[in-house]
């Protein structure tokens, strides 16, 4: 069981050498010195170095992907640092003063807590704060039920045999060029074990994790569910994050076994840049669930708000019999942001089943694709496949597209495949305006009745945010 | 309460409204029937603000000319338009919706906005007035209803909202006499010494329900006739065709 010494140890070790920050930035460029850099500052077994070490070299043979619509400049991958410790007490932002006022009026529309936006916003937080103690409290809850909940980093140490066994089962080291980066480089993120027959019994999120902020753009996340577990996982934080780094490849890995389920919800609200498609967040996220055990299931949801383009499939593979994939999608684009997102159901085990329902919405010079593929294999016998598809489009300068690949290869499966593309009705406006409704309140609550089948996925404390989120993303999109 | 002085529309470049003047007073209900096409819709729009006619001459409310005025703040100012055909939201909880609009409205008047729980006991107040079966206020507004539950919902949105001036488009049309008979109390016990109702129809029967103190003919854009309640009942028999 973890004390609060040894968090208290954690938070030395972690900010212990901001004396001199250049020491221990690792110098810039792609190389094995960068690699075994991380890996000994993070004090990582010979086998941790050595599996980075082997994605390095098989990254050489590889190159990027170039298959998506939103196109982006060429990355210098030598030009980047892969390695930075946080940012010091002194050189954060003293106040919220300092903080740009556009995020804190979104904060306060979210109906954040100050000593949340400190938090959110980086802002230097005095040692002793709220959340050491919920975090506290909370770990002993989930200790007792043997609930392994921690960063990455730490559970390579102390999990060797579980890591060893996972990281990398389900998006193997040769996967693609940002997945096999992230093996090299990956810097932290977080580390769930469900042990078998134990339902996780509160909402594991990221929130509760002082160590998670600023774990960089290589984020690595590996969550077990064992025999009979369920886990319910919240990614992130519906506030914008301040956030610095343009590429995101982070890497989420989901292992179901028999009997479990995990469900896994996002709401990702990074910097899209400014309203002439200016800076922005690259998402180029890879996420993989497999439902390697009988009647097991994995469920995505995800509200993507922000980023310059969002290029990312949550995907599932169901191996096993009876198994279950669902993703849940709204993704918003506004302005100049892009998106080409969807999923990959993978079925592979008899009577499987996916379901699928994507919401796209576009605004401004906008431009939103789904890019879904069905694959159902020769031996997933009776296996389903249902997928809806909405587009919703808003002014006449952006753009929806909806790509799906479909493989059936056996006669006793079903793929159903729904798809619209529809306008914001002028007629829906103007009733809602007859009734007192502004402009920005009746755009925001026919896109929230648009999107309210993924919406009501989300865990309820989520939902709240995630809908007050669309409302602000859309924000002046209709004149 | 209303006055409108040669109020022209058109849109795209297409004459539609040719010159209405009509003057509505607090306590009073005016009826304005008409054949099709002779712009009845159209006025009720116009005066509700939608975009996209052209307009000219005066829309005046409470003293002020409106012609200007946004849709929602003539809304939140009392002027509330009964869709002939209401739209449907999907998604949209009918609840959530009636507490939004209520609210919007309540805001605009200086009030303080109404809490859940005084919001349902208020809408399960109003709602048995009209007869409408409590389940359909957490159905998707207006989603999969009939014609009829439609309209009552536009009656009892009108109830909660407490318009200046409410204007019935075509509510009769397409209700059974019951709904008619709902729909028509709906609107007498709303009747107050302070607010106004203007009510377009094509049929007699719904005045019957409803008295109305003047009745207007609309006809290819002017109103050429007004007369008391016996007018209705003289159309009905002759028609529009020989005024």
């Amino acid at each position: 069981m973890k004390t609060q010494k040894d968090i208290d140890t954690n938070q030395e070790y972690k900010y212990g050498f901001t004396t001199d920050i250049e020491s221990i930035r690792a110098p810039k460029g792609l190389n094995e010195d960068t690699i075994k850099f991380i890996s000994n500052i993070k004090k990582e077994p010979k086998w941790m170095t050595d599996w980075r070490l082997k994605a390095f070299s098989r990254l050489k043979k590889l190159t990027e992907p170039n298959w998506q619509k939103p196109k982006y400049p060429k990355i210098n991958y030598q030009d980047l640092y892969y390695y930075s410790a946080p940012k010091s007490a002194s050189e954060k932002p003293k106040s919220l003063d300092e903080i740009d006022p556009k995020i804190l009026e979104t904060y306060k529309k979210l109906g954040i807590p100050l000593q949340e936006q400190k938090r959110l916003s980086g802002v230097a937080v005095d040692a002793v704060f709220d959340s050491v103690s919920v975090a506290t409290t909370f770990k002993g809850e989930l200790d007792k039920k043997g609930i392994i909940f921690c960063p990455i980093s730490e559970a390579i140490i102390k999990h060797p045999e579980l890591v060893k066994k996972y990281l990398g089962s389900v998006i193997p080291l040769t996967d693609h060029y940002f997945a096999t980066l992230n093996s090299a480089v990956f810097t932290d993120g977080s580390f769930v074990y469900i042990p078998p027959n134990v339902k996780c019994p509160m909402e594991l999120s990221t929130y509760f994790r002082i160590n998670a902020s600023e774990t960089g753009q290589f984020e690595r996340t590996l969550i077990i569910a064992d025999k009979g577990s369920y886990v319910s996982y919240l990614e992130g934080c519906t506030a914008p994050m301040r956030d610095e780094n343009q590429l995101h490849a982070a890497n989420v890995e989901l292992i179901a076994l028999d009997d479990a389920e995990i469900k896994y919800s996002t709401v990702q609200n990074w910097y899209p840049g400014d309203k002439e498609g200016v800076g922005g967040i690259y998402n180029f996220v890879t996420k993989r669930g497999i439902c390697k055990g009988k009647n097991s299931k994995i469920s995505w949801t995800q509200v993507e708000t922000g980023s310059a383009i969002t290029w990312k499939y949550p995907s599932c593979i169901l191996q096993g019999d009876n198994s279950v994939g669902e993703f849940y999608s709204i993704a918003i684009t506004n302005n100049h942001q892009k998106a080409d997102t969807g999923t990959k159901m993978i079925h592979l085990g008899k009577n499987t089943k996916s379901k699928i329902i994507s919401k796209g919405i576009s605004a401004g010079s906008a431009d939103n694709t789904y890019r879904g593929l069905v694959d159902i294999n020769q031996k997933a016998i009776n296996s389903r496949n249902y997928t809806q598809c909405d587009s919703l489009l808003m002014g006449n300068k952006c753009g929806a597209h909806t790509v799906p690949y479909i493989k059936n290869k056996n006669a006793s499966s079903t793929i159903e495949h729904e798809a619209t593309t529809t306008k914001i009705n002028e007629e829906q406006l103007f009733y809602c305006n007859q009734r007192g409704l502004n402009q920005e309140e009746a755009v925001s609550l026919i896109v929230n009745g648009f999107c309210k089948e993924v919406l009501q996925q989300l865990p309820m404390e989520f939902a709240v945010e995630a809908q007050k989120l669309v409302s602000i993303s859309l924000e002046g999109s209709v004149g | 309460m209303l006055e409108i002085k040669n109020l022209k529309t058109s849109v795209n470049n297409k004459t539609i409204l040719n010159g209405v003047n009509l003057k509505i007073k607090a306590g009073e209900v005016h009826a304005i029937m008409g054949p099709n096409g002779s712009g009845k819709s159209t006025l009720a729009n116009v005066l509700s603000g939608k975009n996209g006619y052209e307009i000219s001459g005066d829309i005046i409310f409470n003293g002020k000319k409106i012609n200007e005025t946004p849709i929602d703040e003539r809304a939140q100012n009392g002027i509330f338009l009964a869709f002939q055909y209401p739209l449907e939201i999907p998604g949209v909880n009918t609840n959530n919706f009636l507490k939004t609009s209520l609210n919007a409205v309540r805001k605009a008047k200086g009030e303080k906005e109404i809490d859940t729980l005084n919001f349902l006991k208020l809408v399960k107040e109003k709602s048995k007035e009209l007869g409408i079966d409590e389940k359909f206020l957490s159905r998707q507004l207006n989603v999969g209803f009939s014609g009829g539950e439609k309209k009552k919902n536009e009656i009892l949105q009108m109830k909660l909202l407490e318009p200046k001036i409410s204007i019935l488009d075509e509510t009769d049309s397409g209700l059974d006499i019951d709904a008619l008979r709902i729909v028509a109390d709906g609107v007498n016990s709303s009747k107050t010494k302070e607010n106004a109702f203007l009510i377009i129809t094509h049929y007699q029967r719904l005045l019957d329900y409803i008295k109305p103190d003047f009745i207007h003919v609309l006809s290819d854009g002017k109103i050429v006739k007004t007369g008391k309640s016996d007018l209705g009942i003289e159309l009905e028999k002759s028609g529009y065709t020989n005024l």
